[in-house]
């Protein structure tokens, strides 16, 4: 395994000449060096995306997470607070977990039997006169918690850096496309309890991160589920279609459909459906949001990717969990929106249909993830293209830069975030 | 009261329609594969270790008859990339079993190792599967097949042919 401190001191690759504003280098995607070097500077640095507070909603609740490499256990205590704990006894180091979820008010090491709260704190360890008895070890051994943890409507982000900007500085512009997401909820709520699909990618992490709001594949890597289900999708991603793709900063961006959604004005027809459909749903938003709803109801769900593993398609939430240069695995899940039973069952149909290692969309993203990961292999020519659409990007009304719905706005604002972070060493 | 060489011979009939239907779907015969379905049929993989409501929680398949047509619909236009060119398969099933009856339906266990050769390398695949076949005209449809996948609760490689 890499050593991230090791690797952080280092004199390593000069990303500055790996990382131009139309192209990068191949090698980003291969070497094992800058893979550790990632670890290092954007997994245990930036803010990253763990789990969701409806995952454990009770106290005592857990659920075993990733965080970069490592194993993260997400708990709430009897105080209702969620907290992100190392998954390793400060005896031997053993996994203290093994369970993937389930209801504790403590961990007991299977090793040596040194118990801890689910806050962390050692609260056991037997035999104890061989450390002098007890109350002699508590105050110096425990369990290690993330060193900082903020969540956003739920969504629990951590940072193994003890400073640095805050959750909501990282998040920016990209917080209110969360916003937008919850407001689909007559609550104002999502939660994520309909379980996971995790699916094993021979790709790097980055190829998904750039893939999640490129507008230009889904014409032709989903060309043959369009086609049989005579699905309105591929048309948002044409070259005649009002949709654009926008840098949100920080490395976050969007393909905004909205002006697609909006010029149709109709209410539902994000969700593929139409307001007699879903009748209930539509009811409580109107009394949720009064006049307010009809937007909400036209508009639909953010299609947004987070720096660095975080992305919420409308109504699917994936994310990216790094093993290796040329591996990850994608974790998937339907929305779930709290008051809104009519909605959540078609989203997990709909879901269920279109993600995971069977999903008639994702399966053919995932194909072209692990041949672009062979391909980059090949060493000629060397740099992967950035430039579609630079000579038409323009600055919107918020100052964000914004292309076509098929050009690369999001991924040179994916690298020129990753540079960023990558140079500051 | 039957005969127990009637269950024999409806035992018989059973397995060699589980075998024609594991072969279906090793050699990617998407019309006879669909042809063995009924019109309430049910396609379900289960994903995680706790087998849940499947209209409640997230499945690795979980189709109904349109969905199946669908699935085999996008197989047949030759661009589901994530099976151009397709998997080359093959399945044994064994420990057949007859586990109970319902109605005209007949609900059957058996095991199964799975190999699948692709460009990437030779996964296997091994698990449980429960049939629900339905009795119609003397024939056998098949109404359920549920996969129960033994790394069902790991993260698994794309799985986009008929399993």
């Amino acid at each position: 395994m890499t050593n991230p401190v090791r690797d952080a001191t280092r004199a390593g690759p000069d990303y500055r000449r790996l990382i131009e504003p139309d192209r990068v280098h191949g090698s980003l995607y291969t070497d094992p060096q800058i893979f550790a070097d990632e670890l290092a500077r954007i997994w245990y640095r930036t803010w990253v995306y763990v789990g969701h507070e409806s995952e454990v909603a009770e106290p005592g609740d857990y659920v075993r997470k990733t965080l970069g490499l490592q194993d993260v256990i997400m708990t709430r205590g009897a105080d209702g607070q969620v907290r992100l704990l190392l998954n390793r006894c400060a005896h031997r180091a053993n996994l203290v977990c093994e369970a993937q979820r389930g209801n504790a008010r403590s961990f007991r090491c299977p090793y040596h039997g040194w118990t801890y709260r689910n806050t962390g704190e050692l609260i056991g360890f037997p035999f104890n006169q061989g450390y002098g008895g007890k109350g002699q070890i508590e105050g110096e051994l425990s369990l290690a918690m993330v060193p900082r943890t903020a969540s956003h409507r739920g969504f629990v982000f951590a940072s193994m850096a003890t400073d640095g900007p805050s959750l909501a500085e990282h998040l920016g512009e990209a917080a209110g496309e969360i916003d937008r997401l919850a407001r689909l909820s007559p609550h104002g709520e999502v939660e994520l309890t309909a379980g996971w699909l995790r699916h094993r990618t021979r790709a790097n992490w980055k190829l998904l991160a750039e893939n999640e709001t490129d507008g230009y594949h889904p014409q032709f890597v989903h060309g043959s589920i369009f086609s049989v289900t005579s699905s309105p999708i591929g048309a948002l991603y044409s070259d005649k279609s009002a949709a654009v793709t926008r840098d949100l900063g920080h490395g976050h961006s969007e393909n905004d459909l909205r002006p697609e959604f909006r010029r149709a004005g109709e209410p539902m027809r994000w969700f593929g459906t139409t307001a007699d459909r879903v009748p209930g749903y539509v009811r409580a938003m109107r009394e949720a949001y009064g006049a307010a709803a009809e937007q909400i109801l036209v508009e639909g769900a953010p299609h947004v990717m987070i720096f660095p593993n975080l992305f919420i398609a409308e109504i699917q939430v994936f994310v990216i969990q790094p093993v290796s240069a040329g591996e990850c695995v994608q974790h998937s899940t339907a929305v779930q929106l709290a008051g809104a039973p009519e909605l959540n069952r078609r989203m997990i149909s709909q879901s269920v249909g279109s993600v995971g290692p069977a999903g008639m969309l994702l399966a053919d993203d995932t194909e072209m993830y692990e041949r672009n990961q062979a391909g980059v292999a090949q060493l000629r020519p060397e740099w992967l293209d950035l430039r579609r659409g630079l000579e038409r990007e323009q600055i919107d009304q918020r100052g964000l830069k914004v292309g076509r719905a098929t050009d690369e706005t999001a991924m040179r604002g994916f690298w020129s975030h990753y540079l960023s972070l990558m140079e500051a060493v | 009261m039957r005969l127990a060489e009637d269950r024999d011979a409806d035992l018989r009939q059973i397995e060699q329609f589980v075998y024609r239907e594991a072969r279906y779907a090793d050699e990617h015969d998407y019309d006879a594969w669909e042809a063995l379905w009924t019109d309430d049929a049910v396609y379900w993989v289960p994903a995680g270790g706790d087998l849940a409501d499947p209209a409640g929680q997230m499945s690795v398949i979980y189709d109904n008859r349109n969905r199946i047509t669908t699935r085999l619909n996008q197989l047949r236009t030759g661009r589901r990339y994530a099976q151009t060119p397709p998997s080359s398969l093959r399945r044994v099933i064994s420990n057949v079993e007859l586990l109970g009856s319902e109605g005209n339906d007949a609900l059957v266990g058996a095991n199964f190792v799975l190999a699948e050769s692709r460009e990437r390398g030779v996964v296997t695949w091994a698990g449980r599967i429960t049939y629900r076949l339905r009795w119609v005209d003397g024939d056998l449809r098949l109404a359920g097949k549920q996969v129960l996948l033994i790394n069902r609760d790991q993260p698994l490689p794309t799985l986009a042919f008929l399993i």
